[in-house]
């Protein structure tokens, strides 16, 4: 079994699976109990100032949207940080940290933009003894109202300006939650960078409502006939996650910022998806709150076994390894062509390959008498529809075309060498080739 | 106290009324709305679906779905009667194993079928219980039917004519409209008398007199109806039955299949009803199958199929053998029966083994006998009491088209009809046809 060790920040950790910043890390009873079923660290439910902590609502805080049998596919909250007292939080946080020393402990925090707010809490969550901290500018819901989370992580220059009170008040690692809920996630991450920050973390939920009741026309989750936006998270968001931890990890002002990875991971593909688009470590919410913590087990033995398979023997054999392909549209080569081709000994015939293809206007799938369904090379585009809409897996392939064969669509030859966009014809910007 | 299995000759009460209750219950119980969402969520929304091209009725199996996934399975129940009215039966007694559910790419995928058959009921059920029916009539046609038989086949095209606005006087020879449906199909299938519900239900429509105890050929002739009305549909079912052709024929315990059913399906109370220690049931069909579990479930010790051909000749469906072996009923291959014997009653048969090959039946000589007290002929239907003039195909009224007869204003379907297979399902397929045929006719 490949070892999953970590080292992130120079925060050592058993494995690359953290639990995010929610729920799950609210209190000892919690994380300890996480830090039993393997979790290689933790990020603490995020903590506010000194006094009267925040209230949350008493009726329903979350609304889920489901794939087929019910699976739980994204799950949107209106909670709030811990609504716990600040000093019950502190004593236990140091009390685990105590106990588990080969874990991760990262304390997040969330108080007004006043470099006098930060100030005063830094030095009390230094003394917990835990490895660094997480600065929550992501919380889309209750705290941006009140000029925080979100409301920081949508201007460049206060990311900046708190980050670089923390540098300066605080000792340990500062890692900079960014919020998804802004246009560009390069100007967030570059100001974190610039304020000193040592990491990243994304994403933070995305602003969303799940569902409306349609008879009384309140937004879901419903408290008394009124509902809020909320904070969107689980497998649904995964995709819109990695797209952004892709757009930092590879743009020239950030590139080698480490990168703690969130939104969406349920498996250990999930993991290894997200940390060969350069994340360091994962950290995990929606999961653990969906199937409990043994989760971590599946996730745990199936990234080492993956390692195994590859022969990778540290997970920075592979951490950002994808990076170098994420490019622009503009690059992409144009001289690469494919056919779909269905696995007639797979295909159980039932026509969804033709109906998409179909309706979808490339008319390319044709279906006999007695349902037997080929692709027309002549016109297939490859757009790869049909694979994606086939409930087999592995029933249609997208087969490269070598170079010297003809693309019966086109009739043009395969070409082998590389063209792109930037110097096609049609491209009325196209730069001549010198 | 019941009298128990051992208990000899044909008696009542063998088991006690809870354990009648428990047999005679439902063979597919009905989903409840967590089951029949897992359910629907299987389908794939098939294009073109097999499943649907495989259905008599050719019903929107995906679409039906769909609307049962999204929550309104009144609208399921819509799509599914739109094409097939009878669909809360056909739901209970189709052959899904042999039809819709033999075709879903699921089966081909998983060897696990979508399970059509109990989503369908699900969604009929939905409606029915609400006490409403969908359709409404169309404006009055002026025009008048005549459907001699109130089975399936006769229902399904009345409900149809009298949709299209026409009016329709049914003649049926029995006290109770439903054909088989309420005197043939196995108890287990359509408990808490659904048949009998289904056609209040379903004339609920309008427009449709059902004249009970009128019977085509004793009193009514077809000539008369042709005079009274614009079109007559015939949908006499098969009222006869084979002889067995084996001496002892006539011995006391020896009955047709369909009469034993018939009696235990109008029986208020199983526990009166009587049946043998030693049941030995002729036949290979559905109504052999029934007659035998059904036996079986009234608490016969032993009770034994006995089918002259092989079991991939039988025709009752791999399905319902399972279902026969699985209630601990014997089933004989490549037997024929040659006596009864017993003194005033029967006491044994004799059967005799046979080869069957490409058709032929041949004995080989060697016989076995078997303890029977009770025999059941499950042999076949026949035609009985078709009108005269009629021309035939083989045994059964020959129709060519939507149902039309050798005889002009006269239609037939269902199982008196030729082509198709025997089924409630192809019987209401047919009945609907017929009905849109002569729609178009009286309308021309
Ligand atoms: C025991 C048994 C079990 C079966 N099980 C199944 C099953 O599980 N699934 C399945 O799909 N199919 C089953 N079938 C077959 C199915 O019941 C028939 O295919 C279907 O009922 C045929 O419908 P029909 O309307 O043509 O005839 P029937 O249902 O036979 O109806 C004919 C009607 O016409 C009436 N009638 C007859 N003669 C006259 C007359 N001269 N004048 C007036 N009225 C007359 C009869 O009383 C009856 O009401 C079974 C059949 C039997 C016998
Ligand atoms: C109920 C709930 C409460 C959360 N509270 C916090 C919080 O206090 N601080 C924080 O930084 N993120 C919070 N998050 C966001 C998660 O840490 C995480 O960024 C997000 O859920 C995406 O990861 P996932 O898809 O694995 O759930 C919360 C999420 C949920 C579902
Ligand atoms: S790849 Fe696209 S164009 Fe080609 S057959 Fe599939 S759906 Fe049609
Ligand atoms: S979608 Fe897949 S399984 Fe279905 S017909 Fe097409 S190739 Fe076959
Ligand atoms: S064949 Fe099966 S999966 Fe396809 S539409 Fe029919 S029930 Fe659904």
């Amino acid at each position: 079994m490949a070892d999953l060790k970590t080292n992130f920040l120079g925060i050592e950790s058993p494995n690359p699976f953290w639990l995010a910043s929610a729920p799950p890390t609210d209190k000892e009873y919690n994380v300890r109990r996480a830090f039993e079923a393997g979790w290689g660290g933790v990020v603490w439910k995020t903590l506010g100032s000194e006094g009267p902590p925040v209230v949350n609502v008493n009726g329903p805080r979350y609304g889920a949207i489901y794939g087929a049998d019910r699976r739980l596919l994204g799950l949107n909250n209106i909670e709030l940080i811990t609504d716990r007292p600040l000093e019950t939080n502190l004593e236990e946080i140091a009390r685990v940290k105590a106990d588990y020393p080969d874990r991760a402990v990262i304390v997040s925090i969330m108080v007004p933009c006043e470099e006098a707010a930060w100030k005063a809490i830094l030095p009390r969550v230094a003394e917990t003894g835990a490895d660094g901290i997480e600065l929550n500018f992501g919380c889309p819901h209750g705290m941006s109202e009140r000029g925080m989370g979100a409301a920081v992580g949508q201007v460049p220059e206060y990311i900046e300006m708190v980050t670089r009170w923390c540098k300066t008040h605080y000792d340990k690692p500062v890692i900079v939650k960014l919020t998804p809920n802004i246009t560009d996630i390069r100007y967030p991450a570059r100001a974190a960078r610039n304020g000193g920050a040592d990491a990243v973390s994304l994403i933070n939920t995305i602003s969303s409502i799940t569902s409306v009741n349609l008879d009384n026309f309140s937004p879901e989750p419903s408290i008394d006939g009124k509902g809020s936006h909320g904070g969107y998270c689980g497998p649904a968001v995964k995709p819109i996650a990695m797209n952004m931890v892709a757009e930092i990890a590879r743009d020239p002002e950030t590139q080698g910022l480490p990168i703690s990875g969130i939104g969406g991971v349920t498996t250990w593909r999930d993991a290894a998806e997200f940390m060969s688009l350069g994340c360091g470590t994962v950290q995990v919410c929606t999961a653990a709150m969906t199937y409990g913590f043994r989760v971590v087990e599946e996730m745990k033995s199936g990234l080492s076994q993956w390692m195994d398979e590859k022969g990778y023997t540290s997970v920075d054999d592979f951490i950002g390894r994808a990076v170098p392909n994420v490019t622009d549209w503009q690059y992409l080569n144009l001289n690469y062509v494919a056919k779909a081709k269905i696995d007639q000994d797979q295909c159980i015939k039932c026509g969804r390959c033709y109906a998409a293809c179909e309706d979808t206007s490339h008319q390319a799938i044709s279906m006999s008498e007695d349902r037997v369904f080929e692709v027309m090379d002549d016109e297939c585009v490859a757009c790869n529809l049909c694979v994606d809409v086939c409930p087999i897996e592995g029933c249609i392939s997208m087969v490269p075309m070598q170079p010297g064969e003809t693309d019966p669509r086109t009739g043009k030859v395969v070409q082998a060498d590389y063209a792109n966009w930037t110097t096609h014809p049609n491209n009325p910007m196209a730069r001549a080739a010198e | 106290m019941a009298q128990g299995q051992m208990a000899p000759g044909i008696v009542a009460g063998r088991l006690s009324s809870d354990e009648l209750a428990a047999n005679f219950d439902d063979l597919h119980p009905a989903y409840a709305p967590h089951e029949a969402a897992v359910a629907a969520d299987r389908c794939y929304f098939c294009y073109d679906a097999p499943c649907q091209t495989a259905c008599p009725t050719e019903i929107d199996i995906p679409l039906f779905i769909r609307q049962i996934q999204t929550g309104h399975p009144e609208a399921a129940a819509r799509t599914i009667l739109e094409q097939n009215i009878l669909g809360g039966m056909c739901a209970r007694v189709c052959p899904t194993e042999t039809l819709c559910e033999e075709a879903c790419v699921r089966e081909a995928a998983e060897g696990k079928p979508v399970e059509i058959g109990r989503l369908q009921r699900y969604a009929t059920d939905t409606l029915m219980a609400r006490g409403v029916h969908p359709f409404t009539r169309a404006a009055s046609t002026g025009k008048r039917v005549a459907v001699v038989g109130a089975g399936p086949a006769g229902l399904a095209c009345a409900h149809r004519l009298a949709m299209l606005g026409h009016d329709v006087v049914i003649h049926e020879a029995r006290p109770k409209a439903g054909g088989l449906n309420e005197f043939g199909i196995a108890a287990y299938k359509a408990t808490g008398g659904f048949a009998g519900a289904e056609v209040d239900w379903l004339l609920q429509i309008g427009g449709i007199t059902v004249e009970q105890g009128s019977a085509l050929g004793q009193g009514l002739t077809l000539d008369a109806l042709r005079a009274d009305y614009d079109a007559v549909f015939l949908s006499i079912g098969l009222a006869g039955v084979n002889a067995l052709r084996a001496a002892g024929e006539d011995k006391a315990g020896v009955r047709d299949a369909v009469d034993f059913i018939a009696e235990l399906r109008q029986a208020d109370d199983l526990s009166a009803l009587p049946v043998g220690r030693n049941v030995v049931v002729i036949g290979g069909g559905m109504t052999a199958i029934d007659a035998a579990v059904q036996s079986k479930l009234l608490g016969a010790e032993n009770v034994t199929v006995a089918y002259r051909r092989s079991r991939a000749e039988m025709g009752a469906s791999g399905f319902e053998q399972d279902l026969a072996a699985s209630k601990g009923v014997r089933l004989m291959f490549n037997v024929m029966p040659v006596a009864v014997h017993g003194n005033g009653a029967a006491v044994e048969i004799e059967l005799e083994y046979t080869t069957s090959a490409g058709g032929s039946v041949t004995g080989t000589g060697e016989t076995v006998r078997l303890a029977a007290d009770q025999v059941f002929k499950a042999i076949g239907q026949t035609l009985r009491g078709a009108p005269e003039g009629l021309e035939l195909d083989g045994r059964k009224i020959k129709v060519e088209g939507a149902g039309r007869t050798s005889v002009p204003g006269v239609w037939a379907g269902g199982d008196c009809a030729s082509g198709g297979e025997d089924l409630t399902v192809t019987a209401v397929a047919e009945g609907r046809d017929a009905a849109m045929d002569i729609h178009a006719q009286l309308s021309a």
